[in-house]
């Protein structure tokens, strides 16, 4: 029997052998890429999360744009942002679920997680007549655009809701701006099947909705959605080990209060009739349906009300008078004629409790805005939840 | 040294094997490294700066270079080419200032050719001033090392680096009073200066050996090297660089063992050691984390990030080194799995540690057991390790927290070998027990490991309070 000499260097190392190394990685490269845009995983590896595991569930959906002071970042998957959240935890027996859907004002903008308005809410300690907790879930979400919010109430609502509060303002129903959001736009497959089944009117071959084509359903075409779904599970530890989700400054440019002499919204550079052409009631009745048996409050968010230089043209920033007295009447109409629930809030708040917009409030705002809003829950659920 | 550059380098180094005659290989190693220090330099607030310092980091290797040149030993052909290169190639980039940003390999818009060339020709007048001034006399050498060390001095302490700023805004006509230390972030000086006090040192003792100016040249600025180590002996350097002609331009056991070592560093330093970055503790979160368990798993990850993050570099400065056929010394050998503090840091940043070894604490333990009246043993060990620990410390930057992270690590090591010594002969005898020897180990391994990471609450935190503060809430105290 002899030995075996152990192969040289030179053996070892060859270019013949190094190529075939090479042409077998990119093989398995273009083979793990192609099984990754066949079988489109992202979805399933987005219900892939520490979150309510290792780390507590974010009290509301990541947003942010600093991840390395806010603990937090913007992604495009539902499945991502909503497993983060304490909403994807099991629903208790005794709990009575109440999602709040609306914009950054909701979310909480400048507002730790404790003085949001589903905190205050919390704070209020609501009980149902047949001692079910009502537990409040923030599930605003920073851009206004009422698609954005009914593409999050139509994804919350396989957590089992008994009631989905929707705070909206003017700003999030012109037309142009539904499928302006991010978040909108890298969700096309849901937001076309929504345009369809409710008849939105709104254009599902809008170039806004971004499709992929075979190369960018692969793993390189979407490198930064895996990403993102990592340094969200990333960032978990360090909201678990803080507490903070927000890049808080020390000090904010507040609300403006001087105007120029400017009536003019969106497309309109002077006052003239609102209706639902411009505006996308279409939406919010969609919302409406989608959410079927389980009720839906309407709110019309409070806003800032300017006394400064031109307060007699624009109530603030972002509304004209004339535009936003318009859309109250015609919300108000639409809500009688629809049946909806309906709550008009836009004064709930004193004015010295807006911050650095229009529709960001202080924590004692949240407090107000949950005052003027608890009397109508507790209606709400002293019907079981039934209108 | 970004993504980019890594790639870009490697891409270089198929070129470099494939169609480099041998003996233009040490010429082609000394033109991209003089590119690639402003390549790889971050661009500066003051104007021009970030040209003008890789320029004087030319110019102290080469006056180096020359006073370290034995009597014996003329300035020869070679020579004489490679100082014209290096001018040529500071005046080549200079001239790209006419083209459009993305053809200029310089950080920011270089200044023009006319006054490049004229700082060039007054610092070539110094040169051959100082030289001539200079060279030969007793002192000269022990001069240029205080010099150095009073530059790094600068460089790396807060207040001075903000002064030399503040000077060099007034003769730039910008504002004095917006001077940050980052203003003279000098890329690589730390490195570049502990290659120079090398050689320095090893012309006063008389056993460095005849060098040309290429080689000096392109081990001080060796472009894989050059932002982050490691910190190689020249004399081994230039036993390779003498043999790049007679390497293979395409041997691929060379390029397999680059590419993979790159390859590997590229994981370390950027996909484990980026994303741990994520929630490692820094400046931000020391004061936010709420319970101890949250505070140790951050400065757990702190560990394990600087760990991931220097040796990825290192992976990928030894690899294109080995592309290019220089093969460079190793900086790290599985650290976290010491047993003691020594053996920790006869791992750690190897080629740091080997340097001061050689350089500060040998010399000195020799002069204080040389001292009249003779020191207590233990006396000279922990004056030594004491020095050798904070002269590491501060070699990162001059401040309270890098101090007291060098002491931390000089008691320590003080500690461990007066515990060695006391438990030498039962810990010989452990021999005959594998399993309590093995248990042994791994409770020194532990026990290391979490001294080794208490010590980077010092290391990664600005400010003593700050440090203070963290390590207190670890432990449960304070708020």
């Amino acid at each position: 029997m002899t030995t075996q000499e152990p192969p040289t260097a030179s053996e070892l190392y060859t270019w013949r052998k190094g190529g075939r190394i090479l042409l077998k990685a990119l093989i398995l490269f273009l083979a793990l890429n192609v099984a990754f845009a066949v079988l489109t995983p992202l979805p399933l590896l987005g219900r892939l999360s520490w979150y309510n595991i290792l780390v507590p569930g974010r009290e509301r959906l990541p947003y942010g744009e600093n991840l390395s002071r806010a603990y937090n970042l913007s992604l495009n998957s539902l499945e991502a942002m909503f497993a983060s959240h304490e909403i994807s935890q099991p629903k208790a027996p005794d709990e009575f679920r109440v999602l709040l859907v609306g914009d950054s004002a909701t979310w909480g903008m400048l507002l730790p997680p404790a003085d949001t308005l589903a905190a205050a809410l919390n704070a209020a300690g609501y009980t149902t007549a047949d001692g079910r907790r009502a537990r409040f879930y923030n599930l605003g979400y920073p851009i206004m655009s009422l698609t954005k919010d009914l593409l999050l109430l139509d994804y919350a609502l396989q957590y089992q809701p008994d009631l989905i509060v929707w705070l909206v303002t003017l700003e999030s129903f012109p037309r142009d701006k539904q499928l302006f959001p991010p978040l909108v736009q890298r969700n096309p497959d849901r937001v076309r099947a929504l345009i369809a089944d409710y008849a939105l009117d709104l254009d599902p071959g809008d170039p806004q909705l971004f499709t992929p084509d075979f190369w960018g359903q692969t793993i390189v075409g979407r490198r930064r959605d895996l990403a993102d779904w990592l340094r969200l599970q990333m960032a978990g530890l360090l909201w678990g080990a803080t507490g903070i989700d927000q890049d808080y400054p020390e000090a904010y440019t507040p609300r403006q209060e001087d105007f120029e002499e400017d009536r003019s919204f969106h497309q309109f550079a002077e006052p003239q009739p609102l209706t639902e052409r411009e505006l996308a009631f279409d939406v919010l009745r969609a919302g409406v349906a989608r959410a079927g048996n389980v009720p839906v409050l309407l709110v019309n968010e409070p806003m800032f009300v300017s006394a400064g230089q031109n307060s007699d043209l624009r109530y603030n920033f972002f509304y004209p008078r004339w535009a936003y007295d318009a859309y109250r009447d015609l919300l108000r109409q639409r809500a009688d004629a629809e049946g909806w629930l309906f709550l008009d809030l836009w004064g709930a708040i004193d004015m010295d409790q807006f911050t650095d917009s229009a529709v960001h409030y202080t924590p004692e705002g949240a407090r107000q805005l949950a005052e003027a809003l608890g009397p109508a829950i507790v209606n709400l659920m002293s019907q079981g939840g039934q209108p | 040294m970004t993504l980019t550059h890594v790639v870009v380098a490697a891409a270089l180094s198929a070129v470099y094997g494939w169609l480099a005659p041998g003996r233009a290989r040490g010429w082609i190693l000394l033109i991209l490294s003089l590119v690639a220090v402003y390549w790889l330099s971050p661009p500066l607030t003051i104007y021009y700066l970030d040209f003008l310092l890789p320029i004087f980091a030319i110019f102290l290797a080469i006056l180096i270079w020359r006073l370290t040149l034995p009597p014996d030993r003329s300035i020869g052909r070679d020579d004489w080419i490679a100082l014209g290169a290096a001018g040529l190639v500071i005046l080549a980039l200079s001239a790209t200032r006419y083209l459009a940003p993305a053809f200029r390999p310089t950080p920011s818009r270089p200044p023009d050719v006319i006054p490049v060339a004229a700082l060039l020709v007054t610092l070539g007048a110094l040169a051959i001033g100082s030289w001539r001034l200079l060279g030969g006399r007793r002192g000269t050498l022990l001069g240029l090392i205080i010099a150095i060390i009073g530059l790094f001095i600068v460089l790396k302490t807060e207040p001075l680096a903000v002064a030399l700023s503040s000077l060099l805004r007034s003769f730039s006509g910008q504002n004095p009073a917006l001077a940050r230390a980052s203003d003279v972030a000098w890329m690589g000086f730390s490195y570049m200066a502990f290659r120079l006090i090398h050689i320095l040192r090893d012309r006063q003792s008389g056993v460095l050996p005849s060098l040309s100016l290429r080689e000096v040249l392109t081990y001080v600025l060796f472009f894989p090297a050059v932002t982050a180590g490691p910190i190689d002996r020249v004399e081994r350097f230039s036993r390779d660089y003498r043999a790049l002609p007679e390497m293979r331009g395409l041997d691929a056991r060379r390029f397999a063992q680059g590419g993979l070592r790159i390859a590997v560093g590229i994981f370390k330093k950027f996909v484990v050691a980026d994303t741990l970055a994520l929630v490692a503790l820094n400046a931000v979160n020391a004061g936010q984390f709420t319970t101890p368990g949250a505070g140790w798993w951050m400065l757990y990850a702190y560990a394990f990030r600087l760990y991931f993050d220097f040796g990825g570099y290192t992976d990928i400065a030894i690899g294109l080194g080995i592309l290019y056929g220089i093969w460079l010394p190793e900086n790290f050998n599985r650290p976290y799995l010491k047993p003691n503090l020594a053996a920790f840091w006869q791992s750690w940043h190897m080629t740091l540690s080997n340097w001061v070894r050689f350089y500060v604490f040998s010399p000195f333990s020799r002069w204080l057991l040389t001292r009249k009246p003779p020191l207590a043993p233990y006396l000279v060990v922990f004056a030594s390790q004491m020095a050798t620990m904070i002269i590491i410390g501060l070699w990162h930057g001059v401040s309270w927290t890098f101090l007291i992270w060098g002491i931390w690590h000089g008691a320590g090591l003080f500690i461990h070998k007066v515990w060695s010594d006391r438990t030498r002969h039962w810990y010989l005898g452990l021999r005959e027990k594998p399993r309590l020897k093995q248990a042994w180990t791994v409770a020194g391994t532990a026990i290391t490991f979490q001294y080794v990471v208490l010590g980077w609450v010092w290391f990664a935190l600005p400010d003593v309070q700050t440090a203070w503060a963290v390590f207190l809430k670890l432990f449960g105290a304070g708020r």
